[in-house]
C-alpha cells in the first residue's frame, strides 16, 4: 500500500469533529482579535463565540459559509433574464467592483427613493435585467449577497445615517427600544443594558449584524439579519414581521449603525 | 432529494516522498437526519450522507461511516502518507443513492 491512513483513532476523533462541529485547532481569544473584532463600545459577536466557531469561521476552507460564496460566484458569472446579460457583463469582475460596497448597506438609494438592503438592491437589478427577482432567503438570494458583503470582508462597516437616511434610522432605532411580545421586552433590553451578562447558560451579545449574511450552526445554513430578527421576535414571543418589512429595513440600518468600525465578517461563523 | 450538492476539496498539488499530507474535504448536503418535521407536520425523510471514501491511484486509504447525528455541510479532513504521484478520488454516498464525486491530483517528487 503506497499511502495509506496514518491511524484509526484519527478517524474516530475525526468523527466527533464532523459530529459537533469541532475545529481540530483552537485557540484562545487573543489581545489583537480583541483590536480587531472591536470598535470602541462596539464587540462583534466573534467575540463571544467560543474557540470552535471562531476557528471555523477562520479557516475559509473549513467555514461553511464558503459554499454560498462559490454558489454566488457561479450566479454572479450566469446570464439571466430578458436582456440577456449577468451581473458581470456590466459589473465585471466582483473582487473589484463591488469592494466596500456591502459595508455600506443598508443605504439610501437614490433610484429607489428609499433606504434598502443588499437583498433588494440586488432585486432591482435584477428587474432591470429583465429576470425574476428572487425570493426572500431563498439560496440564490442568500449565494448573492453573500458573494457581494464578502468583497468588503475585513473592511469597517461604514454606514451613513445622516441625510436621506436619517429618518429611516431613527425608526430602526425606535423599534430597537419598543418593548414587544407577550414577554413586553425590546431589543435594547438585552443587547444594550445586559449585554455580556448570562441569559441562563447564554452570555448575551451586542446583537451586532456586521457577520450577516452568516452561517449559524442553529441553521446549519446560511441566513440574513432578518432571519434572525424573526428568531429574536419569536423568543420575546412577538409575532415576526414578513422578510423585506420596512420596519425591517429600518432596523437593519440601525443595527449596522451601531457596529460602524467593525470589520465586515461575511460570511462569519455563529452557533 | 439534496440539489445543488457542492465538494470542495484542499489537497497539496506537491509533496515531497514520505510526507504525510492534510486533506481537507467540505460538502454541502442538507443531512436531513430523519426526526426533523416541516412546517406542515410531516416528517422529513432520512437523507444524509451515509459513506464517504479516498482512494489513492485506486486504492483506497480513507473511509467513513456518516450517522444522523453530523450536522449539515459535513467537513472531513485527514491525514495521508503519500509515496509517489498520483490522483485522490473522493466519493461520496447518500441515502437517495446519489453519489457525488471529486478528485485531485498530487505530484510526489
Amino acid at each position: 500500500m503506497r499511502a495509506r491512513l496514518l491511524a484509526t483513532p484519527a478517524a474516530v476523533a475525526f468523527g466527533f469533529a464532523v459530529a459537533f462541529g469541532i475545529a481540530p485547532l483552537v485557540r484562545s481569544l487573543t489581545q489583537g482579535d480583541l483590536a480587531k473584532y472591536t470598535a470602541g463600545e462596539a464587540k462583534s459577536g466573534y467575540v463571544y463565540a467560543t474557540a470552535q466557531t471562531r476557528a471555523m469561521e477562520d479557516d475559509e476552507f473549513q467555514n461553511p459559509g464558503s459554499l454560498w460564496v462559490d454558489k454566488g460566484k457561479a450566479l454572479w458569472n450566469s446570464v439571466d433574464g430578458t436582456a440577456g446579460k449577468s451581473c458581470a457583463s456590466c459589473h465585471n469582475a466582483a473582487e473589484t467592483s463591488m469592494k466596500g460596497v456591502g459595508a455600506s448597506y443598508p443605504k439610501y438609494d437614490a433610484k429607489i427613493g428609499r433606504v434598502v438592503d443588499i437583498e433588494e438592491r440586488i432585486n432591482f437589478e435584477r428587474e432591470r435585467m429583465g429576470a425574476t427577482p428572487w425570493k426572500w432567503e431563498s439560496e440564490p438570494l442568500l449565494a448573492m449577497t453573500v458573494y457581494v458583503k464578502a468583497q468588503s470582508h475585513g473592511m469597517s462597516v461604514a454606514v451613513a445615517t445622516d441625510g436621506p437616511a436619517h429618518a429611516t434610522w431613527e425608526q430602526g432605532k425606535a423599534f430597537y427600544e419598543a418593548r414587544r411580545g407577550q414577554l413586553d421586552m425590546a431589543c435594547a433590553q438585552c443587547h444594550v443594558q445586559n449585554n455580556d451578562r448570562k441569559l441562563r447558560s447564554e452570555t448575551l451579545s451586542q446583537g451586532q449584524i456586521n457577520g450577516f449574511p452568516t452561517y449559524r450552526l442553529d441553521w446549519q445554513a446560511v441566513g440574513s439579519a432578518q432571519r434572525r430578527f424573526r428568531g429574536c421576535n419569536e423568543q420575546v414571543r412577538a409575532e415576526p414581521l414578513p422578510y423585506g418589512s420596512p420596519q425591517y429595513v429600518a432596523l437593519e440600518l440601525y443595527l449596522a449603525s451601531r457596529g460602524n468600525g467593525l470589520p465586515v465578517e461575511t460570511p462569519a461563523v455563529r452557533k | 432529494m439534496a440539489t445543488n450538492v457542492e465538494a470542495r476539496l484542499r489537497v497539496p498539488t506537491t509533496a515531497k516522498k514520505g510526507d504525510v499530507i492534510d486533506i481537507k474535504s467540505l460538502i454541502s448536503h442538507p443531512m436531513n437526519s430523519g426526526f426533523v418535521k416541516d412546517a406542515s407536520g410531516k416528517t422529513i425523510p432520512r437523507d444524509i450522507i451515509n459513506t464517504f471514501t479516498c482512494s489513492f491511484n485506486g486504492q483506497q486509504v480513507f473511509a467513513m461511516k456518516l450517522e444522523p447525528a453530523i450536522s449539515a455541510n459535513p467537513f472531513i479532513s485527514f491525514p495521508v502518507k503519500v509515496q509517489e504521484s498520483g490522483t485522490f478520488d473522493f466519493q461520496w454516498v447518500d441515502d437517495n443513492g446519489q453519489v457525488y464525486k471529486d478528485s485531485a491530483k498530487i505530484t510526489v517528487s
